[in-house]
C-alpha cells in the first residue's frame, strides 16, 4: 500500500462486523465486510428466506432544507438536477433518482424522500463527496445542504424484515414500497424507508451513530436476523436487476441507455407540465423519442461458467468485432445458474436473442433476458 | 506417497509417476463457496506454472496453476458436476487432474506439509 493513501474510514459498526468474525475489506474509502463466517452463498438465501442485515453507512446522506421555508421550492431546486418528477413525491414517500451532467450521463444514483418540510437524499459512498458539491454548487441559493454525517444507515431485507423490525416496537407495519420517514425503532430517532436493493421486501434505516451499535444488536438478537457483507449485497442486488453505479451506469450511459426509463416520469419528458430543465435533457428526451443505440440488457448463461464484469460481447461465435461488454456478472444463488447483465446494440436487444461472451479465450453462450431475474417481493 | 504444496495453495499427490493434483483447504477457506470449475484436457501437456483449472465462487474467479510439467492424464469429471466438493473435500474427493511427471526434479522447488503450514499461518 502507498504511503500517502489516506486511512480507511470505518462505519459506527465497524467493531460488531469484526466481532462477529466479518472479513473486512476496503471499499469506497471504508473498511467493510464483504462476507460474514456463514458466507457469500448462506448470507444470500437466508436473506431471500428469512433476513439479512447489512450496513450501508459507508452511504451518503444529505438533508436538502428549503431557505424559503417551503419543501415546495427545495422540489423543485432538485428538479434541475434530476430528470425525476420530484413534484410528485409526496410526503412520507420516496423515489429513484439520479443525478445527470450536461452530456446526458449519469453522474450518481440516488434515493430521495420527502419529509414534509425537507429532502432527505441518499447517494452512492463513491460519489457522495463530489455529489454535495454538485449539490452545493447549484442549489445553495435555495436550500441549505446538510451533510448528515453522523447518521449511520443499515438496511434489513427479506421476508421476515418486518416482523424483526415491528418486535423492536416500529409502527412499519402498515407502510408500504416506498414509504420514507422519521420513526421511532426501539425508541431512537430513526428515519426509516420500505425499500431495499436485494428485490426483497424490506427496510432502510438511518439511525444517530451513536445508537447504531445499539440497535443492531438488538437486531441480531432475533435468530431469523443475520448480518450481511457486501458479497451477498452485490449477488442479491444482480439478481433484481438493479444497477451498480460504476459499472451498470456511469458517467457514459444516459438514463434510456440503461434501461430506466421507468424512473423518468412523463411530466419531465417532451410534452410534459414540466418537460426537461435537467443537465443533458436535449439528449436524453431526444433519445426517448428517436431510442437509443445501445441499452443495458439482463443476461442468462445458458452453461455454469459464470460470465463476469469486463467480458466482451459478440454477436456469433465466431466474429471478431465486439458488440458490447458486461457492466456486472456472477453466479445467483437463488437462481443456481449464473447472471449478468451488459450493453447490447438495440438491435441484439429483444429477449431471447442470443450473444456471446468472451471468457478465457472461449465464445460462451448468453440469451438476452427480461430482469429482475428473481422476482421481487416488494410490498405495494 | 508424499504431498507436496505449492505457494499458490495448491496440493499435489506423488503416486509413481503420477501427481494428483487439487488446491488446500485454506484455498477453499479463502475463495469462499465454489459454484464452478473447468478442468484441463485429457491429453493436455502443461508446463509448470501454466494456468490449467479455473475455481470460480460466487465472488470471482481463480486460476489453478500446473505445479509441475507433464500430462493430463485424468481429470475428475465429477468435480465439474458437483463443485461444491472443493469446500466440503478440498483435499479429498475435490482433487482437479493428474498429471504424468514430465521431470521428477521439478518436485525439489515444491514445500512439504511443515512448510505450507508456516507459509499459510
Amino acid at each position: 500500500m502507498l504511503a500517502r493513501e489516506s486511512p480507511l474510514k470505518r462505519t459506527p459498526l465497524h467493531g460488531l462486523h469484526v466481532a462477529r468474525g466479518g472479513k473486512m475489506v476496503p471499499f469506497a474509502g471504508y473498511e467493510m465486510p464483504v462476507q460474514f463466517p456463514a458466507g457469500v452463498l448462506k448470507e444470500h438465501l437466508h436473506t431471500r428466506s428469512a433476513a439479512g442485515l447489512f450496513d450501508v453507512s459507508h452511504m451518503g446522506q444529505l438533508a436538502l432544507r428549503p431557505k424559503s421555508g417551503r419543501v415546495e421550492d427545495a422540489v423543485l431546486a432538485l428538479e434541475r438536477l434530476v430528470p425525476q418528477d420530484i413534484v410528485a413525491v409526496a410526503p412520507g414517500r420516496q423515489r429513484y433518482a439520479q443525478f445527470t451532467n450536461e452530456d446526458g450521463g449519469i453522474l450518481d444514483d440516488l434515493m430521495v424522500a420527502n419529509f414534509g418540510d425537507h429532502l432527505f437524499l441518499v447517494v452512492n459512498a463513491a460519489c457522495k463527496a463530489e455529489d454535495e458539491a454538485h449539490l452545493r454548487a447549484h442549489l445553495s441559493d435555495d436550500c441549505i445542504i446538510d451533510s448528515l454525517g453522523d447518521r449511520a444507515l443499515i438496511a434489513l431485507q427479506g421476508p421476515k424484515a418486518e416482523t424483526a423490525l415491528a418486535r423492536l416496537g416500529a409502527d412499519v407495519t402498515a407502510t408500504k414500497f416506498m414509504d420514507s420517514g422519521p420513526r421511532k425503532v426501539a425508541g431512537f430517532d430513526c428515519f426509516v424507508s420500505r425499500s431495499g436493493y436485494t428485490g426483497e421486501d424490506g427496510f432502510e434505516i438511518s439511525v444517530p451513530a451513536a445508537q447504531a451499535e445499539a440497535l443492531v444488536t438488538m437486531l441480531l438478537q432475533n435468530p431469523d436476523v443475520l448480518p450481511i457483507g457486501l458479497g451477498a449485497r452485490d449477488s442479491l442486488r444482480l439478481e433484481a436487476g438493479l444497477c451498480l453505479y460504476g459499472h451498470d451506469i456511469d458517467t457514459t450511459t444516459t438514463p434510456v441507455e440503461g434501461a430506466l426509463e421507468w424512473s423518468v416520469q412523463k411530466s419531465r419528458r417532451s410534452g410534459g407540465a414540466r418537460a426537461g430543465g435537467f443537465p443533458g435533457a436535449e439528449k436524453i428526451l431526444t433519445q426517448f423519442e428517436k431510442g437509443a443505440a445501445r441499452r443495458r440488457v439482463g443476461l442468462l448463461a445458458l452453461g455454469r461458467a459464470p460470465v463476469r464484469e469486463g467480458a466482451l460481447l459478440f454477436a456469433d461465435a465466431a466474429s471478431s468485432e465486439a458488440v458490447g461488454r458486461v457492466t456486472s456478472g456472477g453466479f445467483g444463488p437463488s437462481l443456481n445458474a449464473p447472471v449478468a447483465m451488459g450493453y447490447l446494440p438495440t438491435s441484439l436487444c429483444a429477449i431471447g436473442t442470443q450473444v456471446f461472451a468472451e471468457v478465457r479465450g472461449q465464445r460462451l453462450p448468453l440469451q438476452v433476458a427480461a430482469m429482475p431475474f428473481v422476482p421481487n417481493t416488494y410490498k405495494r | 506417497m508424499t504431498t507436496l504444496f505449492t505457494s499458490d495453495h495448491e496440493w499435489i499427490r506423488i503416486e509413481g509417476d503420477v501427481a494428483t493434483i487439487g488446491v488446500t483447504d485454506y484455498a477453499q477457506s479463502q475463495l469462499g463457496d465454489v459454484v464452478f470449475v473447468e478442468l484441463p484436457k485429457v491429453g493436455r501437456t502443461l508446463k509448470k506454472a501454466e494456468a490449467a483449472a479455473v475455481v470460480e465462487s460466487v465472488k470471482a474467479a481463480s486460476d489453478v496453476y500446473a505445479p509441475i510439467s507433464g500430462e493430463v492424464v485424468e481429470v475428475n469429471e465429477a468435480l465439474a458436476a458437483e463443485p461444491a466438493l472443493v469446500n466440503s473435500d478440498a483435499c479429498g474427493k475435490a482433487w482437479f487432474f493428474k498429471l504424468k511427471i514430465a521431470d521428477k526434479s521439478e518436485l525439489g522447488g515444491l514445500m512439504d506439509e511443515a512448510a505450507y503450514k508456516a507459509h499459510t499461518a
